[in-house]
């Protein structure tokens, strides 16, 4: 059957009743499983330096963007809208072939990936900081005005520890959003997960082992992390 | 004496709409002054521009002689000295009432930490609530939270307490902790501003009755005054409707 028919792409062949069997050829996989494993932990990696710079980013876009002062809100306004406006494949590209050489000098693969994660992310949170810090009624900024404290000290002991919690759920969310659309950076070489799986196709023309395992994988890191999210979600509710 | 709060020619609009008009009223230390009137009469307006929670457009108020608007007035320095109880209480759900008390305290006037939990317990048993300490804001009844809240309000120590409705949010059979806190309070001599529609209230606890209608002050004085013997007709219109 190996005669490059569309039952051969898609690794289907027939057996002595004249039945579609799949031809599922771990032991492929097996093969590729150390890139695999590579791929994952630097998937992991990038998400997770991703998500830490892009929440602390975010934070300070936030500010800016409920700043009271034009100069700060404006340019945060435009950023939130770029970066929320246009695809993360072509931030991609801009901070790879345009950013990173401009700082680098040259450009490097991990670095744009997580720089162009990171701002991307930095977007989204600024959003999910907005809309927790704007849920909580006004009365409790009256509140601690009314007790002397400074904007300052009432966003960080009253406003925040109320806010931070309506956030975690979004944030989950967008932690694992990130997780799935790091897969976009094999675009630009860099070796995590999808990066793998592409090349374990290109090496042996075969579509189900390397797609279904990347599935796996990634089903894996998001359903853990969902899991992960709900316990602190439950630890913190209350 | 000099009067502690002293509001001349204050004037206050949200937008087109006029809140306040050319308000004049004093309020002299200890005294008690209750401000009355159908809801939109401004007067909620009134009392959060004496902590400037409201930033009025024209007019002066003076906490003490010194002027709020001025731009060299540490606004916040004057709020710890007005405590301020909300009609919705504004407890901070997230901390346990002790720690909604030692807050400030601790934060803005640097107290340490044992001083302002020592002073919150002693708070805790005037308004009666001392087995509340370690409990958290959602566990407690509408009478037990602005308690609370007073004791909030106390633990940094004012000299003027403004209360805005305090007793609006809370069901019949609470209205009266609070009030029997409010009135031990006046007792002690504590001046306060106190907007409410307890008619009993003002009569019994008020030194000076203040009637508030379409952003002015239509009628002040005594309470056996005001109440009995109403010198307008808008106030006799009100009281007869609320009475």
């Amino acid at each position: 059957m190996r005669d490059g028919t569309v039952a051969h792409v898609f690794s289907g062949k027939r057996n002595g009743r004249g039945v579609m069997v799949l031809d599922f050829r771990f032991d492929l996989i097996w093969e590729y499983a150390p890139y695999f494993l590579g791929g994952t932990l630097l998937t992991i990696g990038i998400s997770i330096v991703a998500i830490v710079l892009g929440a602390i980013c975010g934070l300070l876009v936030a500010i800016g963007r409920m700043s009271q002062r034009w100069y700060l809100r404006v340019p945060m306004k435009a950023y939130i809208h770029f970066f929320r406006g246009t695809p993360l494949i072509l931030q991609i590209m801009i901070v790879h072939f345009l950013l990173v050489p401009i700082f680098l000098g040259s450009t490097n693969a991990v670095a744009a990936a997580i720089a162009a994660l990171a701002l991307n992310c930095a977007a989204y949170s600024a959003e999910i900081y907005r809309a927790g810090i704007q849920s909580i009624d006004k009365g409790q900024m009256e509140a601690a005005m009314a007790l002397g404290m400074s904007h300052t000290q009432a966003m960080r002991h009253v406003i925040l520890p109320q806010a931070v919690r309506r956030m975690i759920p979004a944030f989950g969310n967008e932690f694992i959003v990130l997780i799935k659309d790091s897969s976009l950076v094999a675009f630009i070489a860099v070796p995590e997960i999808m990066y793998w799986a592409n090349s374990m196709r290109g090496q042996y023309y075969r579509m189900w082992e390397p797609y279904m395992t990347a599935a796996v994988i990634y089903l894996i890191l998001t359903y853990s992390l969902s899991k992960l999210l709900a316990y602190v979600e439950r630890r913190l509710g209350k | 004496m000099n009067p502690i709060i002293e509001v001349t020619g204050l004037s206050k609009s949200f937008g087109e709409h006029t809140v306040l008009r050319d308000i004049n009223m004093t309020v002299d230390r200890q005294e008690v002054v209750v401000i009355i009137g159908p809801s939109g009469s401004g007067k909620s307006t009134l009392l959060r521009c004496l902590n400037l929670l409201e930033q009025p457009q024209s007019g002066d108020i003076r906490i003490e002689g010194r002027s709020l608007l001025d731009k060299t007035t540490d606004i916040r320095e004057i709020r710890t000295e007005v405590g301020m109880v909300f009609q919705q209480f504004n407890l901070f759900p997230h901390l346990k009432v002790v720690d909604n008390i030692t807050l400030s305290p601790v934060r803005v006037r640097n107290w340490p930490l044992e001083q302002a939990r020592a002073k919150a317990m002693e708070l805790l048993e005037k308004v009666g609530l001392p087995e509340k300490a370690a409990a958290y804001p959602a566990s407690l009844s509408g009478g037990q939270s602005q308690r609370v809240a007073i004791a909030r309000a106390l633990a940094m120590e004012p000299k003027i307490l403004l209360f805005d409705e305090p007793t609006s949010a809370l069901d019949p059979e609470m209205v009266g902790e609070v009030l029997g806190v409010m009135k031990a309070l006046a007792k002690e001599g504590m001046t306060m501003v106190v907007v409410t529609h307890e008619m009993g209230f003002a009569r019994e606890v008020g030194d000076r009755v203040v009637f508030m209608e379409g952003g002015v002050i239509v009628e002040q004085g005594p309470p056996e005054e005001l109440f009995d013997k109403p010198k307008n007709e808008r106030t006799r219109a009100f009281l007869s409707r609320v009475l």
